[in-house]
């Protein structure tokens, strides 16, 4: 598996997927990295009206340089409001709006269900990871919420050894019947593919594969059984879409480097 | 005794500290991250060799791992423990986890920070739905001999049914933080005391209304006639406040809006030695234990960083930055 391809890299793929799955007047809780790239480049390419905040209580930042950090300064220039967290959280969870949010995560399962925590035992770990922050927030309040993960079996795991953030739980109806009114993994991005989840059974499957991979290496890369059947090849970045991406979202070259 | 002055207010950094924060004491985080981390404090702290605090905060970074690496800390309530690029996971906070130094206990943002508005309102707990069947809710980090001891909560949380509601509705109620203190940085204090904070406040005014001791620094100290000029800028009343640090870059590492912004060859260097506990001794030794003031602090820093590092004064951060 190549890293790039001659016109763009699997990080840009991954970023304009991502951005091609916002609707005009979503409201976008970002994190920073690529969820920050996908975000702005949506903003920037066909959902002008979407608005971009973050947990740390920035509302619709400028953005002329990309923040390193949900509490960077460069969240605060620009916005129609500095606020805080309790604000900020209050929008995310708000029934009136469709509130989108990106996250990221060390282990998934089938269902969708992030661990951003530890591994191995909890209290004696293996590897211990930052904590929620406000995933666990974002998982459980937003309207929906997009995944991005690098594609190893590591990664996509049958059991996640900390459950941080909840995705579809255990699947069919038992997000709703834990007390959630809305929200789930809408996509998981990964720098192979794109995953969606069944409309009934809520398990995750295999829905486009990048231009250079095969479903079957999809399926090499991930450590539970994953429908395939139902796989189709993703549109490229168009040089549109890597033109506004490199040069009007991350002209440092922050990210994308 | 709430006079318009902060005359008795007014505290070097290590009169401040030995006055209001004690070993064992609970204590809260201002800042998040890389953002108005109250360093000088957390120095102090350190310097003072206190032990066996109670830290709670929500997202933390600098002043958290370094109170961690430097022994402070036994117990521990945290959502978050990073720094973005320069530490994707706090390095001597994964350290102090993973080889069983502190005890933990892991909630989100929005759990701490509503524990935290939870307290500053005299309530016992407040509601969420957020977490509900993950292991946040499950798992408890701290074992069952240290409940109810000090400021330790009964328990983690409970979980109730919505009463009202007839159907199936469950809800989280979270134990409410009072801290014993708060320390916390902000750009502007008035000489009444008025405190202003530029920028994201995180949950820096829940957590000092929750608090029963503030300890505040600050960037400058202005006229009280020029703070209550704009009082719709202005972010606390003076009688939270109990004592007030004024020195410039008392933040550094980490960002101070339209002062400065954070520190990338400071932030690397720490990044560098926190791995290794030899390195990391001899970087309190020479970044805290040996420095005596704020002024020998910043002249160790050096002029070239503190001018790469200085804010537009139009937008707050440093344009350009090299933050690679």
């Amino acid at each position: 598996m190549t890293e790039t391809t001659d016109r763009y890299t699997r990080l840009e793929m991954m970023a304009i997927s991502a951005g091609r799955m916002i609707n005009d007047g979503d409201i976008l809780f970002a994190g920073t990295g690529v969820s920050m790239l996908a975000a702005t480049v949506a903003k920037k390419i066909h959902a002008p009206n979407s608005v971009v905040f973050f947990e740390t209580g920035g509302i619709d930042p400028s953005l002329e340089e990309l923040p390193l950090a949900v509490a960077d300064p460069r969240v605060m220039v620009g916005t129609c409001l500095n606020t805080g967290l309790i604000d900020s959280f209050s929008i995310l969870a708000n029934p009136r709006f469709r509130t989108v949010a990106f996250l990221g995560a060390a282990q998934i399962d089938c269902y969708g269900n992030l661990n951003s925590t530890s591994l191995g035992n909890y209290h004696h770990p293996k590897a211990r990871f930052p904590g929620s922050g406000g995933a666990c927030d974002a998982a459980s309040l937003a309207s929906g919420v997009i995944i991005f993960m690098q594609h190893e079996k590591r990664r996509f795991v049958e059991k996640i050894d900390y459950l941080t953030s909840p995705g579809w739980l255990n699947g069919g109806d038992s997000r709703r019947n834990a007390g959630f009114k809305r929200g789930g993994p809408i996509a998981v991005v990964t720098n192979m593919a794109i995953m969606e989840f069944d409309s009934i059974t809520k398990k995750m499957f295999l829905a486009k594969t990048y231009p250079d991979v095969t479903p079957e290496e999809v399926m090499d890369h991930t450590g539970f059984n994953i429908d395939i059947s139902r796989s189709s090849v993703a549109q490229p970045p168009s040089d549109d879409e890597l033109s506004i991406l490199r040069n009007q979202v991350d002209p440092q070259r922050l990210i994308l480097t | 005794m709430y006079g318009d002055t902060i005359d008795t207010k007014l505290m070097s950094p290590s009169q401040a500290v030995s006055k209001f924060v004690q070993d064992g004491c609970q204590i809260a985080l201002g800042g998040f991250t890389v953002s108005r981390n109250p360093m000088l404090l957390a120095r102090e702290i350190v310097r003072q060799r206190l032990k066996k605090l109670h830290v709670v905060c929500h997202s933390h970074g600098q002043a958290l791992d370094l109170l961690i690496g430097a022994g402070c800390v036994e117990h521990l309530e945290i959502a978050y423990g990073g720094t973005g690029r320069f530490a994707p996971t706090c390095i001597r906070f994964k350290k102090a986890i993973c080889n069983g130094q502190i005890m933990f206990e892991d909630y989100s943002n929005y759990q701490m920070s509503l524990r935290f508005l939870a307290g500053s309102m005299g309530l016992p707990f407040m509601a969420t739905k957020s977490g509900l069947e993950t292991d946040l809710v499950k798992l408890e980090g701290f074992p069952s001999y240290e409940r109810g001891k000090a400021k330790i909560p009964s328990k983690k949380l409970d979980i109730i049914q919505n009463p009202f509601s007839q159907d199936e509705d469950r809800v989280i109620l979270l134990p409410a933080l009072n801290p014993d203190v708060c320390i916390l940085h902000a750009q502007y204090v008035g000489t009444d005391g008025t405190v202003r904070i530029k920028g994201l406040t995180f949950a820096d005014l829940e957590q000092a209304k929750a608090s029963n001791h503030v300890i505040i620094s600050c960037e400058e100290i202005i006229p009280k006639e020029v703070i209550r000029q704009d009082p719709d800028q202005n972010s606390l009343p003076p009688f939270f406040i109990d004592a007030v640090v004024q020195e410039p870059y008392s933040a550094h590492p980490t960002a101070c809006h339209y002062f400065y912004d954070y520190d990338p060859s400071h932030l690397r260097l720490y990044q560098n030695v926190a791995h290794d506990d030899e390195a990391f001794e001899k970087y309190l030794n020479e970044w805290v234990y040996d420095i005596p003031d704020q002024a020998t602090y910043l002249q160790k820093v050096g002029l070239k960083d503190l001018l790469r590092i200085k804010a537009n004064s139009c937008i707050g951060y440093a344009r350009n930055l090299d933050r690679r």
